[in-house]
């Protein structure tokens, strides 16, 4: 049955492959995850201030995007980006951003409502006492949370953390929907520039296994050693 | 796309156009998107008990005193949870078929309605992993004495598991489930790249042919919304219905 396969066209395929599509998809990745981190901790501490009418709004902003698939979303901010940025910059017509900042944008805003829930959990997770002794060194509620909340529930949070990213990791071959060369895009356009869709698409389910199987088992040592510590 | 007064292109909104007969002679738009709701509830309901059967199974092998069912358990949720989900249904949809014997690829290849079998398949086994390692986490909370109780009473491992510790799990994993099973509707709008023309497939056409691009999006957006309500409000009734007295959730 692999008889007629032909893997050199994965060897030819891998600059291109690697260069293009795998530096896309991580650069995306890491960014989508940084900036979902703190657009999400925002919407944490939203929820968590007190103020009923801030929190009310991160509520439903959460549970707005947690409701809809990501592909939709892909789709929407793809549209609406480049009105948003008329609106923004006073521009006479709709300004085109790239594929790149596009897709950014989008996974910044979606994974914000996933990374929020897993940092309101993290800060929930630390006793009362801390932001109270906090206070009581006459740290105002800024420094409280820079410095004695916010450190402690992102080091409880990390494990999920990650696993949240390898789930995002694996999400952000969904902008192939627009067409972008990622990983998975780089793949199918060679499979089907040269008719070879069973090897690149098996070499493309090998590699992004291969690389969550490796984020996924460096998250379970890292929650053993977290474990011993605590 | 319309030029206003002062000389800025903006968006040309008409909420009518979900009233007007759609390019494909199916009716109106609105009907083209409500076919798609229902494709994509069709689609999630095959998957879900897909999900569930194999799930489950998958779920209680993780939990066997045996060292080969651990581990096939273990082997099963990493090959599922570690691919994304659009490469499991290509492997499904592009790569299955040449991979099999010549006169079942072919079979496969010329099956009607292909995409909707691939993705209730592919998206039922992608969150069969995600229902077992649920199952695996709802079968440890329960107190050890469960089982040691079964077992004194004489009850043979399956007894255990049909009569004791299933019906208490499969209750208190019962929240976990229900975001599982929206996400079961979510992930069946991964199938518009295999071709499924569900909610978020047709809201897609109907921005191509229509160019009413944030109408198309905003009707798929409620619906999706419509579909979540109902589903967390019908597993509100299930849950306090089979609450378990003297748990958190029971009377």
């Amino acid at each position: 049955m692999f008889a007629n396969l032909d893997f050199d066209v994965i060897r030819r395929a891998l600059p291109y492959l690697f260069y293009e599509g795998m530096t896309f998809t991580l650069t995306l990745t890491g960014l989508a995850a940084l900036g979902g981190l703190i657009f999400g901790t925002a919407l944490a501490l939203m929820r968590l201030s007190g103020f009923k009418i801030l929190g009310r709004i991160a509520g439903i902003y959460v549970d707005f995007m947690r409701s809809l698939p990501l592909v939709l979303v892909i789709f929407w901010f793809y549209f609406l980006v480049p009105y948003i940025g008329q609106w923004v910059t006073g521009a006479s017509r709709p300004i085109s951003v790239g594929a790149f900042a596009s897709s950014l944008i989008t996974f910044i805003m979606f994974e914000a409502a996933y990374f929020s829930e897993i940092m309101r959990a993290g800060i929930q997770s630390i006793s009362r006492g801390q932001p109270a002794a906090a206070s009581a060194l006459g740290l105002t509620y800024a420094q409280s949370m820079r410095y004695v909340v916010l450190p402690q529930a992102f080091r409880n949070m990390l494990p999920v953390l990650i696993t949240q990213t390898i789930v995002l990791f694996q999400d952000t071959s969904l902008v192939y929907v627009l067409s972008i060369t990622d990983f998975l895009g780089a793949a199918s356009k060679v499979a089907q520039r040269d008719g070879r869709l069973v090897e690149m698409y098996l070499f493309a389910a090998i590699v992004y296994f291969t690389i969550s199987c490796v984020a996924s088992y460096g998250v379970r040592r890292l929650q053993a050693r977290i474990a011993i510590i605590r | 796309m319309a030029r206003s007064r002062g000389g800025h292109v903006n968006y040309n909104w008409n909420w009518g156009i979900f009233f007007q007969p759609n390019p494909m002679g199916t009716g109106t738009y609105l009907d083209m998107l409500l076919s798609g709701l229902a494709l994509t509830l069709k689609t999630a309901a095959l998957a879900w008990v897909i999900a569930l059967i194999t799930g489950s199974i998958v779920g209680v092998m993780r939990t066997l005193p045996s060292k080969g069912a651990n581990w096939f358990g273990f082997a099963y949720v990493e090959f599922f949870r570690n691919m994304p989900l659009l490469v499991q249904l290509f492997l499904w949809f592009f790569v299955l078929p040449e991979l099999l014997p010549k006169g079942a690829g072919t079979w496969l290849k010329q099956l009607p309605n292909a995409p909707f079998w691939t993705a209730a398949i592919g998206v039922g086994f992608f969150m069969s992993a995600r229902v077992a390692v649920q199952l695996q986490a709802g079968i440890g909370s329960l107190p050890r004495g469960q089982k040691m109780a079964a077992t004194a009473l004489g009850l043979t491992t399956v007894q255990t598991y049909r009569y004791v510790l299933l019906p208490m799990a499969f209750r208190i994993i019962l929240p976990p489930l229900t975001s599982e099973f929206l996400n079961t509707i979510k992930n069946t709008a991964v199938a518009i790249t295999i071709g499924l023309l569900e909610l978020t497939g047709q809201a897609r056409s109907m921005q191509e042919f229509s160019f009413q691009v944030f109408e198309a999006f905003t009707a798929a957006t409620l619906l999706y919304l419509l579909v979540n309500a109902v589903v967390v409000t019908a597993m509100r009734f299930l849950e306090r219905w089979v609450a378990i007295p003297g748990y958190i959730t029971g009377k």
